[in-house]
């Protein structure tokens, strides 16, 4: 089992304000990590991190055995890394195809157009986006941007897929959508890191379990394991005993 | 995308044919004065376009490079009787070396700030130049008669000068429409939409805006020491007037940013405008106005902003969307 991403004592902080403290994890390839945690844990600042958006004050992390820390985003896209946002960002003024075209030509294949565009009719239809390309982007509903967001990564042909909040604002028939093609990703043998919400879906469809609590890795581990944890349960309810005593009085 | 050279492009090119070639066929020199600021103005627009409407980063002081390329090619010519070929590509590249060296410092900047460093730097380089006795200090460079000479004199330098300013405007929009349809292309459009959605996706956007702004500095820097050649002389206050900048701004914002046929429409449109209000005689109680095209260009640019952001172009392909694949 080859080791596609390792993140060693990762610590980020904003002025006073600890937003990672010594993030530590192996991620093997081919799997697919879940990250979990409480609003304000710090799972983004950690995605931003992982990939070159912020350099950690401490800490490094490793992506295909060599140490990326503090190289830029476009260097780590390069090298195959790539990722959607919480808040999608289409390229509102230009058609569905070239905003997946360009995950394309500046992924880590570097494909000049002709061939993008080819890739990128492919990526559309494996999405279900392919009756919108020539569309703008800018005219997608929400559940229709957030694919588009997954096509432009996945055609940069990654090795790493770091999805954030993919399922965020969509209905539970388009989350069952979405959570099969998450799964049809991870086919491809593309490793994937996601941050999630909708803990359902999560649990379903992760091999591993982070969770984050005020910057700190509180636990690790199977779905299973992370929801039997005091700590976790915890961090999303507050003090156990007190809420056994709530319950109680109630 | 499949077709690079269709008809969006033959399109571009038959505009500019319509536009420079009557001067030549009726060898009409009336008309070629006039078609000549034109296509001055179609080039100033169709270069900053690529920095302002393929990039999103406005240079309001664009005209810097015009400038600047004006003295060089002024400079040479007065000095070392160069000829005017040569004149003008020394005056492109000086401007691309500046555009190069500012590019990575300024870039980094965006919105407003980088708009208001070039304007910066336009003051800046103009305050050097009037001070900088190879290129004649505050009174600038005067050409000698003489110079015209290898042309057949002046009348016939004046026509060479229009066919080299025929050619930088076909040059200028056929490259426009390449670099538009190419990857490269495609990086700049993507960081116009979202810089750091772009930097995700793999763009070396320092590289990717430099070179644009490279690229949209040449092309003035040509065009002005072929004009200041045309002129005779060269001042400081001629060859870096921010009013030029902000025409050229209208033109685009008029034609529609972003688009290869829109800086010419517009360019187009605001030089037949900026002719009538200059023929005119308006005045204001006993005096006459000066420069009143500028009043003008300033509430043009207020209601684009206000009420077709997107230019003429831009709203025709809005409006009709079968029309995209056409005006590019």
């Amino acid at each position: 089992m080859t080791i596609l991403l390792s993140v060693q004592g990762v610590t980020k902080r904003f002025g006073g304000l600890q937003a990672l403290t010594r993030v530590t994890f192996d991620l093997p390839q081919g799997q697919i990590l879940g990250l979990i945690g409480p609003n304000g844990a710090g799972k983004t600042t950690l995605f931003n991190t992982i990939n070159g958006v912020y350099v950690p004050d401490e800490g490094r992390t490793m992506f295909r055995g060599k140490d990326v820390t503090g190289k830029k985003s476009y260097e780590l896209s390069r090298m195959g890394m790539a990722r959607t946002h919480q808040i999608v960002r289409p390229l509102n003024d230009l058609t569905v195809l070239e905003n997946v075209m360009a995950g394309a030509c500046f992924g880590r294949e570097n494909h000049p157009l002709d061939a993008a565009e080819k890739i990128a009719k492919e990526v559309l239809s494996f999405v279900g986006l392919n009756a919108r390309s020539s569309q703008l982007a800018g005219s997608l509903n929400v559940a229709q941007k957030k694919r588009l967001e997954m096509a432009r990564a996945l055609a940069a042909k990654p090795y790493l897929l770091l999805l954030d909040e993919v399922l965020a604002g969509l209905n539970p028939s388009e989350i069952d959508g979405m959570v099969q093609t998450v799964l049809n990703i991870r086919e491809q043998g593309i490793t994937i890191i996601m941050i999630e919400h909708v803990m359902k879906a999560v649990m379903n469809v992760s091999d591993r379990i982070i969770v984050l609590d005020y910057g700190h890795q509180i636990a690790e581990g199977s779905p299973e394991e992370v929801v039997n944890n005091p700590k976790v349960v915890e961090a999303y309810l507050g003090d156990t005993r007190m809420v056994k005593h709530l319950v109680r009085e109630a | 995308m499949k077709t690079r050279f269709d008809l969006g492009f033959w399109l571009v090119l038959v505009a500019i044919a319509v536009i420079a070639f009557p001067p030549i066929l009726g060898q009409n020199a009336a008309l070629r004065e006039k078609t000549f600021t034109i296509l001055l103005a179609i080039v100033m627009a169709s270069s900053l376009n690529i920095i302002m409407g393929y990039t999103g980063y406005v240079s309001f002081g664009h005209v810097v490079f015009y400038g600047l390329g004006g003295y060089m090619g002024m400079y040479l010519v007065d000095n070392f009787a160069a000829p005017l070929p040569l004149a003008v590509l020394a005056g492109g590249i000086i401007s691309g070396a500046l555009a190069f060296l500012l590019g990575k410092a300024i870039l980094r900047l965006r919105g407003a700030y980088f708009a208001l460093v070039t304007i910066g730097i336009n003051e800046a380089v103009r305050t050097f130049v009037s001070n900088f006795q190879p290129f004649g200090a505050a009174t600038g460079i005067e050409l000698q008669f003489a110079v015209y000479k290898p042309y057949g004199g002046p009348a016939q330098a004046l026509w060479f000068v229009y066919y080299s300013v025929v050619g930088l405007a076909i040059f200028g929009v056929v490259f426009s429409y390449w670099l538009k349809k190419s990857k490269f292309g495609l990086a700049l459009m993507t960081i116009r939409e979202d810089e750091d959605a772009a930097e995700v996706l793999g763009i070396f956007t320092p590289d990717a805006k430099t070179w644009a702004f490279v690229f949209s500095a040449i092309l003035p820097g040509m065009l002005g020491a072929l004009f200041f050649f045309k002129n005779g002389n060269v001042e400081p206050s001629d060859a870096f007037r921010l009013g030029f900048s902000i025409e050229s701004l209208v033109m685009i914002m008029l034609g529609g940013q972003g688009t290869v046929l829109g800086p010419i429409l517009g360019a187009l449109s605001y030089q037949q405008l900026r002719g009538a209000l200059l023929t005119s005689d308006i005045v204001i109680g006993a005096f006459p106005l000066k420069d009143f095209q500028l009043v003008i260009s300033g509430v043009l640019l207020l209601l684009i902003v206000l009420f077709i952001p997107s230019g003429f172009v831009g709203w025709l392909r809005q409006r009709i969307p079968q029309l995209r694949r056409v005006l590019e």
